[in-house]
């Protein structure tokens, strides 16, 4: 088990206030809350200041971590000293609202057990005989399993109450058929698949958001699929007949004549299926070959010279 | 695939393309209760057609806005009108992402 510096993950000094505390918390959980931020770790950043700050918020705990002592480094291998605890009166509170089965190890170990147990269940209590609670979890799916549907397995970390009445969590996979034409940011239900119910309650439902994996060619907006399309000056300019892919397959597209860089060409609900498919769009992009050889370098001063061009027109240009 | 794994797979249903939702039915899929979704009514986070608490039609739309407000609520201690205004901006960012993504492919091509 590793230990965890609580103080460095808050970002704060070993002898801070309680009110510094509280001033660090708020503004790391705005910063990494994972519906706000991008970051890709945002959301075990978010847990990890949670947990630290359920024990440093709390002047009992906080008490019992620090006579563990500076001298532990994070990640350092820890064991905590036999009869740790002993002497310290913990009170249950609440450990902002989370699920047991977020906290670490380490905060297991030292926090998770007899006494402190209490404080550290969900705050928001049913009634006795309510239906489980509903599951949310994400899903990836790829671009295609939108455009053909496809059955795809999706493990899920469970809690569930065991016998002794202690939470435990459960990996559960479960098949679930990908409705075609389902879109990144949806979500999707499964129904009386989340957490049963509490005494003989009516299981809840598990809701799935849908998520992309990043295509390396297409890039999804909404219901609009959009590629970028390399096209050669030449091509631009005089027109051609390019063969591009598409989600569903190749498709010959014309560029018209005079296109210029960023202009969309437009395949009419080749986009994402559905009542109202989505569009697919061409991005042109032109692309300059490169000149090597001697030959290919006459070639472009050639073309220069056939071209009274100024791509710049006068302006900003000191004369 | 065999016919027994066949049978296992789970059919769902994407809540959002439900043209629309019932009060009742908003709650349940967001696990809510209705006095917190006539507080966030009343702040414009979701805007239901129809008069009356009864006859309101929720868009799929909502749930997302719904959840995420409970959310934010929650961990950021943000009251409705906070959690409304970040929807809001959130939505915004998103939008001006996107577009940026795009005019940025554009820029640097990949090869």
């Amino acid at each position: 088990m590793e230990f965890r510096d609580y103080y460095k993950v808050m970002g704060v000094k070993r002898d801070a206030t309680q009110d510094e505390i509280k001033r660090a918390y708020r503004r790391l959980a705005r910063k990494y809350h994972p519906d706000v931020s991008k970051a890709s770790d945002a959301e075990e950043r978010f847990k990890a200041v949670g947990e630290a700050y359920a024990v440093l918020k709390d002047p009992e705990k906080r008490t019992a971590y620090d006579q563990l002592g500076a001298d532990w480094k994070k990640g350092q291998e820890f064991r905590p000293p036999p009869n740790w605890d002993q002497g310290f009166e913990f009170h249950g509170g609440d450990a902002a609202g989370r699920g047991p089965e977020e906290f670490s190890d380490f905060f297991e170990t030292l926090f998770g057990q007899g006494d402190f147990r209490g404080g550290f269940t969900r705050a928001d209590h049913r009634p006795f005989t309510a239906r489980g609670e509903d599951t949310f979890a994400k899903i990836v799916v790829d671009l295609q399993d939108s455009y053909l549907g496809a059955t795809r397995s999706v493990t899920l970390k469970h809690t569930q109450i065991g016998d002794d009445g202690r939470p435990t969590v459960r990996n559960r996979t479960l098949s679930v058929k990908i409705p075609k034409g389902v879109r990144p940011g949806q979500h999707i239900r499964l129904a009386k698949q989340g957490s049963a119910g509490a005494g003989g309650g009516q299981s809840g439902d598990l809701f799935l958001e849908i998520a992309f994996r990043p295509h390396p060619k297409f890039l999804v907006e909404g219901k609009d699929v959009y590629l970028n399309l390399r096209v050669a000056p030449w091509e631009a300019e005089l027109g051609a007949r390019v063969k591009t892919a598409t989600p569903t397959g190749d498709v010959d597209l014309t560029i018209p004549r005079h296109s210029k860089t960023g202009q969309k060409l437009r395949l009419k609900g080749r986009g994402l299926p559905g009542k109202e498919p989505g569009d697919f769009y061409a991005v042109l992009q032109i692309a300059l070959p490169r000149a090597e050889t001697d030959e290919q370098k006459a070639a472009y001063r050639e073309f220069a010279g056939a071209f009274d061009f100024d791509p710049r027109g006068n302006e900003g240009v000191r004369q | 695939m065999t016919s027994e794994n066949r049978n296992n797979v789970l059919q769902c249903e994407i809540i959002e393309t439900r043209s629309e939702l019932s009060l009742s039915d908003l709650c349940e899929v967001c696990t809510v209760t209705s006095e917190r979704v006539v507080q966030l009514v009343d702040e414009g986070l979701v805007e239901p057609e129809g008069r009356e608490p009864a006859e309101w039609r929720f868009s799929g739309r909502s749930v997302r806005r719904v959840v995420v407000a409970e959310r934010l609520s929650r961990d950021l201690r943000l009251n409705a009108a906070g959690a409304a205004l970040v929807l809001d901006l959130l939505d915004e960012v998103k939008q001006l992402r996107q577009r940026l993504m795009r005019l940025e492919e554009i820029d640097s091509p990949s090869r």
